[in-house]
């Protein structure tokens, strides 16, 4: 699956239907400078920095440990930086609550799937919807009008991404009885539903296997190219690095040690020496 | 006046000595299982309870006493093979209901064994003020107060080495931290929770004789249980030391509370002020006085 | 060969939505509220209603509003009967005080009192989680039913500490009677719970279970667990509070802090333990189960006593019933730790296959 063939392009109705994107990158979208984490004694970032303009796949490497979960969660809020600044879509700030980064457009998935393991597929979607949906409790309660109107309305929204994701058939069941590849796609379904400008993932791919991960390609792909979406991974797998990104960033204990396009990236000596674990 | 004060300072303290022992048996469970034994407080009066019973039917103290421990060593048993077990993977606020649940058990099964009406406890020591203190400083502190003291300092030290010290201790630690990993390297989970659950019968039943003696033997005693939740607020629950130093802050507080505001608002606010004391605390420090601060991983 | 799907297809989102969208379970549930309001009317005995039924519906709303906070939003509490207490005593105060004052406006008003001192003791959960939670909850049990038995103002000075509850007149009906006493806490709770299942459904209950479930994956999607958490404990307070008014007013008939010991609150969680958290039926189940298990009990006793001539003191049967109750538990939380709601729904999955094995 190479990045420049052509994508038969079949949106789906409605919301989803963007078509083609202009696959022309945009401005930077996000930007962090200097970012540095210390927890106690342990520094998880050092100084890190890099770019990512909007509809680009950028994807973070590097061996294990090397604080690659950390920046995602620095850039969603989840972790707060001792020192750095964050610019997204133009607005700096040295750290934001992870409810702002919500609602700012930022969503992700987790290395170890955070799904609510008490509720259906359906409902893990839904709470995706969650900072649209504005009726107040008494409205709720009453499943009246407005309250009614919006729950069917994220409804038939939500049901696009199931489509979108192939997971129908398991819309009514808990989560926690689904196989791990499966939940995997409930997790990117239920950050997709938040229609985010930035999407950050974690490992999609983690512990699939070649079939399942030819499917979250797939997914990853038609999400940046149909609707546009810009996308930052983290990923072990090489091949999947070097067919679906634009650009990769490599860290190394916790600093960046290599930014550019997949193939400079991946003969570039200093990558090779840290993750054969050259002592330098 | 400052006598006065001291008076019921003292008084406090010595009956935060009790509420230190009640949490003691919480933090030995707590910290080898992870479990929160909300029935230690009807382990305590089901042991105190029957050790009554046995005297009754006038069998010997001290064989009284050796019969009690094992008939706690047994109720451990029982309560590991039959409530912990089954539930080794649920989450802990299952275990922590299950153990209200056996609360209740053990409360109903002692009550039908031995009856409902309050009984005394004679351990040889009177509830008096010792003589050469009230002598030399005016101010009246009990005997049986002072002993039970005695009696508890020895038992928390034993504990604290036991944990400490001793490879048993150290499986406990292990077994707390990670069950899965303790397995992993062969530590007899079983065994090591009957272990646990034995030595806070044990400490239940020092505790329930204690108690019994200085207040009756009666149903109120599984309400001390619930005293133990500020004690261990203030301590921390997995924390030896924390569970005396927040077990005489609790009965001090308790004790001034209630002596010198009380009058002002009508009295009996020694039922709610440890609670609130210990909503406050947790507002500031919401791992407790000796907690560990835990740093969440994503 | 009865309960089968075949043939009923959903064609919209809206009728997927529905609470009973298979047409057997709809048929089911105008049977029960058929008999619940016209057939147990006619044929039910005044003891039936007064000793059963009432307290029956009562702690079922009661144990519905924990269950919002404890079993969907997974705030454990042990402080339920206190906000009952609030409520019972609010709605005395509002129609002693607010002359005129219909007396289901003094039972909302009730329950709004209830609310606000649920979002009081709920603060602290902003900060607190699990267990540190459950004390918080038990400082509220207990600082309220002191400050409600201290502070004269609430009992209008009462000096025996006894109340007598005003009787309950809706546009002139008196309803004094158990059967109408009944009607009225039936229909009450009937709204109500129909109205917690609007919420569990929607929104708001998707927010509390994914806070109970997970919260820092909640936050990352952007829900606020501190607005979740608080509404939790409003809501489920509301609840908690009508149910103490009607506790009060259809049940007692006098309002007096005792009622509403500790003794009802752990009463109340193990309704839900038992009945199923995090579901509306399981406070029904729940509530059924403990209302009726002493009176199983005492009959069992009775019944025993007199074919086996055992004489059993009555404070055995009483004891009798606190172990049954622990030894239930433990039961419940090994063998079904979603109670009974969780029996009930396979057993449906299995009528859904009857007569085949699968």
């Amino acid at each position: 699956m190479m990045r420049d063939s052509p994508q038969a392009a079949a949106g789906g109705a409605g919301a989803f239907d963007g078509g083609t994107t202009d696959r022309a990158l945009g401005d930077v979208l996000l930007r962090v400078e200097n970012i540095s984490l210390r927890f106690g004694g342990v520094h998880a970032l050092t100084d890190i920095g890099f770019e990512v303009r909007e509809h680009e796949v950028l994807a973070i490497i590097g061996p294990n440990g090397a604080g690659k979960s950390s920046m995602l969660n620095v850039i969603n809020g989840v972790y707060h930086p001792q020192q750095g600044t964050i610019t997204f879509r133009g607005k700096a700030r040295r750290h934001m609550s992870t409810h702002d980064a919500a609602a700012a457009g930022i969503a992700r998935t987790f290395q170890n799937i955070a799904l609510f393991k008490g509720m259906t597929v359906l409902d893990n979607i839904m709470t995706g919807r969650n900072l649209r949906m504005r009726a107040g409790l008494l409205a709720q309660a009453l499943y009246f009008g407005p309250a009614r109107r919006e729950e069917l309305e994220h409804r038939a929204f939500v049901e696009q991404i199931i489509d979108f994701l192939e997971i129908q058939a398991y819309r009514r069941t808990p989560v926690g009885r689904l196989p791990y590849g499966l939940q995997k796609r409930v997790d990117l379904g239920r950050a997709l539903a938040m229609e985010p400008k930035l999407l950050l993932l974690d490992e999609p791919m983690a512990g699939m296997n070649l079939e399942e991960k030819a499917d979250m390609c797939r997914f990853v792909l038609d999400v940046n190219e149909q609707f546009g979406t810009t996308i930052v991974l983290i990923e072990h797998d090489m091949s999947v690095v070097m067919e679906i990104s634009d650009r990769v960033v490599v860290l190394d204990y916790g600093r960046k040690i290599a930014d550019g396009a997949p193939d400079a990236v991946r003969s570039d000596p200093a990558v090779i020496a840290a993750y054969l674990g050259i002592v330098h | 006046m400052v006598q006065f004060f001291f008076e019921v300072l003292i008084g406090g303290l010595l009956s935060g000595v009790m509420y230190s022992l009640v949490a003691l048996g919480f933090v030995l469970i707590y910290k080898a299982s992870g479990v929160f034994n909300f029935a230690q407080g009807s382990l305590v009066f089901f042991a105190a309870l029957t050790f009554v019973g046995l005297l009754e039917h006038h069998v010997p103290f001290g064989l009284a006493l050796l019969i009690m421990l094992g008939v706690m060593v047994v109720v451990a048993l029982l309560i590991e093979r039959l409530v912990l077990r089954p539930l080794v993977n649920q989450p802990p606020i299952s275990l922590f209901m299950a153990t209200i649940g056996l609360s209740f058990l053990i409360e109903g099964v002692a009550q039908i064994l031995w009856g409902a009406n309050v009984r005394g406890l004679d351990l040889g020591l009177q509830d008096e003020p010792i003589q050469a203190i009230s002598d030399a400083t005016g101010m009246n502190v009990s005997k049986f107060d002072l002993t039970a003291a005695g009696i508890a300092a020895v038992l928390v030290i034993v504990v604290a080495l036991f944990f400490n010290r001793t490879r048993v201790g150290r499986a406990l630690r292990a077994v707390a931290d990670d069950h899965q990993a303790a397995l992993a390297v062969g530590i007899p989970l079983q065994h090591i929770w009957a272990i646990v659950w034995s030595v806070a019968g044990f400490v239940a039943l020092v505790t329930g004789l204690l108690w019994g003696a200085r207040n009756g033997v009666q149903f109120a005693l599984t309400f001390v249980a619930l005293k133990a939740l500020p004690v261990l607020i203030l301590g921390g629950f997995e924390s030896v030391p924390g569970a005396i130093v927040g077990g005489l802050i609790i009965g001090a507080s308790e004790k001034l509370a209630e002596v010198f505001l009380g009058p002002y608002v009508g009295g009996g606010i020694e039922g709610w002020f440890p609670y609130v004391l210990a909503l406050l605390f947790l507002l500031v420090r919401p791992e407790g006085l000796f907690g560990e601060k835990i740093i969440r991983r994503v | 060969m009865l309960y089968r799907e075949v043939g009923q297809f959903r064609t919209s989102y809206e009728a997927d939505s529905g609470i009973f969208p298979i047409r057997q379970d709809r048929i089911a549930m105008l049977a029960v509220l058929a008999v619940a309001f016209v057939i147990l009317p006619l044929v039910a005995s005044p003891y039936l209603f007064s000793a059963i039924l009432i307290p029956f519906l009562i702690l079922s709303l009661a144990a519905i509003g924990l269950n919002i906070l404890t079993g969907y939003a997974g705030q454990l509490s042990l402080g339920a009967a206190a906000f009952m207490a609030v409520g019972a005593f609010a709605s005395y105060n509002f129609v002693l005080r607010v002359p005129g004052i219909p007396v289901l406006a003094a039972f909302v008003g009730g329950g709004l009192m209830a609310a606000l001192v649920g979002i009081v003791f709920g603060l602290p959960s902003l900060r607190i989680r699990g267990f540190y939670l459950a004390v918080a909850t038990l400082a509220a049990q207990f600082f309220i039913l002191w400050a409600l038995t201290k502070i004269g103002w609430f009992t209008n000075y009462n000096s025996s500490g006894v109340i007598t509850a005003q009787p309950i007149v809706i546009f002139g009906f008196h309803f004094d009677t158990p059967r109408s006493k009944y009607l009225v806490v039936l229909a009450i709770v009937s709204v109500m719970a129909l109205a917690a299942k609007n919420m569990a459904r929607g929104n708001i209950g998707r927010q509390w279970m994914a806070v109970r479930d997970m919260d820092i994956a909640a936050e990352v999607i952007g829900i606020r667990p501190m607005r979740a958490k608080l509404y939790a404990f409003a809501v489920s307070s509301f609840y908690c509070g009508v149910a103490g008014a009607l506790f009060a007013y259809s049940y007692l008939g006098t309002v007096e802090p005792e009622a509403y010991s500790l003794d009802l609150s752990f009463r109340i969680l193990f309704m839900i333990i038992i009945g199923g958290m995090g579901t509306v039926l399981g406070g029904f189940l729940g509530s059924a189960f403990i209302v009726i298990l002493p009176i199983v009990l005492s009959v069992t006793v009775q019944a025993l006593d007199r074919t086996l001539h055992l004489s059993i003191p009555t404070s055995v049967a009483s004891n009798l019933e606190i172990m049954v109750f622990g030894a239930l538990i433990i039961f419940f939380l090994v063998v079904e730790p979603h109670g009974l709601a969780r029996i009930w729904q396979i057993s449906k999955e299995k009528l859904r296959l009857w007569p085949f094995p699968h």
